[in-house]
């Protein structure tokens, strides 16, 4: 999205890109059982673009590895993920947009939660709830215009 | 512990999508479900299966959330996120859409019909709460909105007897209603639970009520009438249940024959409870008496006993499958 002067955080730090990640030969037999890995959700999420810059959450360190939490024989997925600015309004669009990825990506059976890391923000209780309650967002994604603005965020760009 | 929760279906009813809920009829020989797909489907016995009996579509625009039947059987009314509630009416063996109620500001989460059958109750995620009337003319007429939650609505149930309506909501609380003076007004709220109240459950008197909740418990309240022996009565928590579920509890239903308490958890899993008839009814034990932990594929949503075969559960999931259990009492 473009807000002009209405940027938010109009100057983020912006943080070095970890490298591609090495496969390693159990990865590459195909029949060696390959539980996920948080370096595989990592991969999922840290394209994801920032909806108010042209970077990736990434880039502004929103998602970072250490803050993924797999469990693959327990079928769940834990991120957290921290907002550029603790009055970041875009808080619930930025976690929408992880947890949409994830959906999308993750076999059925993962338990998805997305959270914001603990004192990162100033609603950090109302938008931890917000993200946790799955009829909200069923009905969120049922909403076109709020859809189309998560996969804006979840089309990677060309740069 | 021997498994007393038996599988005897297993349906897709709303493929590629959730079922979000299942309601019998009052008779219990047909269960209706809804869910993502916009869709309810009525299905019904034939011999040792269940079948989809006929297929209401086109009411609504978006998700169907729940689903209720009148006390006579004849109709029944949808909530869905589009903001409307349809009244559907049984028509030898199909059903019609009579009318359609609308007022809402956003997402209808559920629907309940009064004992009387007179009067229907919607709640939102706009907070409020509607009561509505309807006349032996089939017309539906809104009589209060009640504005006490601070948050989404997400269930509303009748007393199994009396015109008492309780509500449970995203703001932790639970409230509960009676008409005064033609209009209705929160006379109890009812704090305790430390995350969403998702579902409620009235005992077969109506004097207990069963919470269950985002913070993973379920709570039983009771009503104790005024010290003074007027005005209100106060509900208090008289048991708390901790540590059994592993998510949120989406669901919870008390079976008014049998008395066993249900749940339905994010966590995949059905659980029964049972209480020990020994106990003091103000301090109640409740044991788990069964549990199935791979009830379904993803998330439970929904748990509801037959209300005439003692001991058929029916319940829904995000896999977009229900299924019916038979729940055995061990000796």
């Amino acid at each position: 999205m473009s807000a002009g002067s209405r940027l938010e955080n109009a100057n983020p730090t912006i943080f070095q890109r970890s490298g591609e990640r090495l496969l390693t030969a159990t990865e590459e037999d195909e029949d060696a059982h390959d539980p996920i890995d948080d370096r595989e959700i990592f991969d999922l999420i840290r394209s994801i673009n920032d909806p108010e810059h042209p970077l990736s959450l990434e880039d502004l360190n929103v998602v970072e590895q250490v803050r993924v939490k797999v469990d693959d024989a327990e079928s769940s997925v834990g991120v957290e993920f921290t907002p550029t600015i603790p009055h970041c309004s875009m808080a619930t669009l930025i976690g929408l947009s992880i947890k949409v990825k994830l959906l999308r990506s993750l076999p059925d059976r993962f338990k998805i939660d997305v959270q914001i890391t603990p004192g990162s923000h100033a609603s950090e209780e109302a938008v931890n709830k917000q993200l946790a309650d799955k009829e909200r967002v069923a009905a969120a994604l049922e909403n076109s215009s709020l859809l189309e603005v998560v996969n804006q965020c979840l089309t990677s760009r060309s740069m | 512990m021997k498994q007393a929760l038996t599988l005897l279906h297993r349906l897709s009813a709303h493929p590629d999508s959730r079922c979000w809920y299942v309601s019998w009829n009052p008779s219990g020989t047909l269960l209706a479900s809804c869910g993502g797909d916009k869709a309810i489907r009525i299905w019904g016995r034939e011999g040792d299966s269940w079948i989809c009996k006929t297929v209401l579509q086109d009411g609504h625009q978006r998700t169907v959330r729940k689903v209720a039947w009148s006390p006579c059987g004849n109709y029944l009314a949808s909530a869905s996120f589009d903001a409307t509630t349809c009244i559907w009416k049984k028509k030898d063996n199909d059903f019609e859409s009579l009318t359609v109620l609308e007022g809402h500001e956003n997402e209808v989460k559920c629907v309940a019909w009064a004992p009387s059958g007179n009067l229907l109750a919607t709640c939102s995620r706009d907070k409020s709460v509607w009561v509505w009337e309807v006349d032996e003319e089939d017309e539906y007429e809104c009589v209060t909105v009640v504005n006490s939650h601070t948050q989404d609505v997400k269930h509303v149930v009748w007393h199994p007897t009396e015109e008492l309506l309780a509500s449970a909501s995203y703001d932790n609380n639970i409230c509960i209603y009676r008409e005064e003076d033609d209009d209705w007004e929160c006379r109890a709220t009812l704090q305790g639970h430390t995350a969403t109240v998702w579902g409620l459950a009235f005992d077969r008197t109506g004097q207990r009520l069963a919470s269950s909740s985002d913070d993973r418990t379920v709570k039983i309240w009771k009503e104790f009438p005024n010290e003074a022996g007027q005005g209100d009565s106060s509900w208090k928590c008289i048991c708390t249940l901790s540590g059994y579920h592993g998510r949120t509890v989406y669901d919870i239903a008390w079976c008014r024959l049998t008395g066993a308490l249900a749940t339905a958890s994010g966590d995949d899993a059905v659980r029964v409870f049972k209480e020990d008839e020994s106990a003091d009814p103000d301090q109640p034990v409740f044991s788990l008496a069964a549990q199935v932990t791979k009830a379904h594929d993803q998330d439970v949503n929904c748990v509801a006993w037959n209300p005439k075969e003692a001991g058929l559960l029916a319940t829904c999931s995000d896999d977009g499958d229900f299924a019916i259990w038979r729940f055995q009492e061990e000796e």
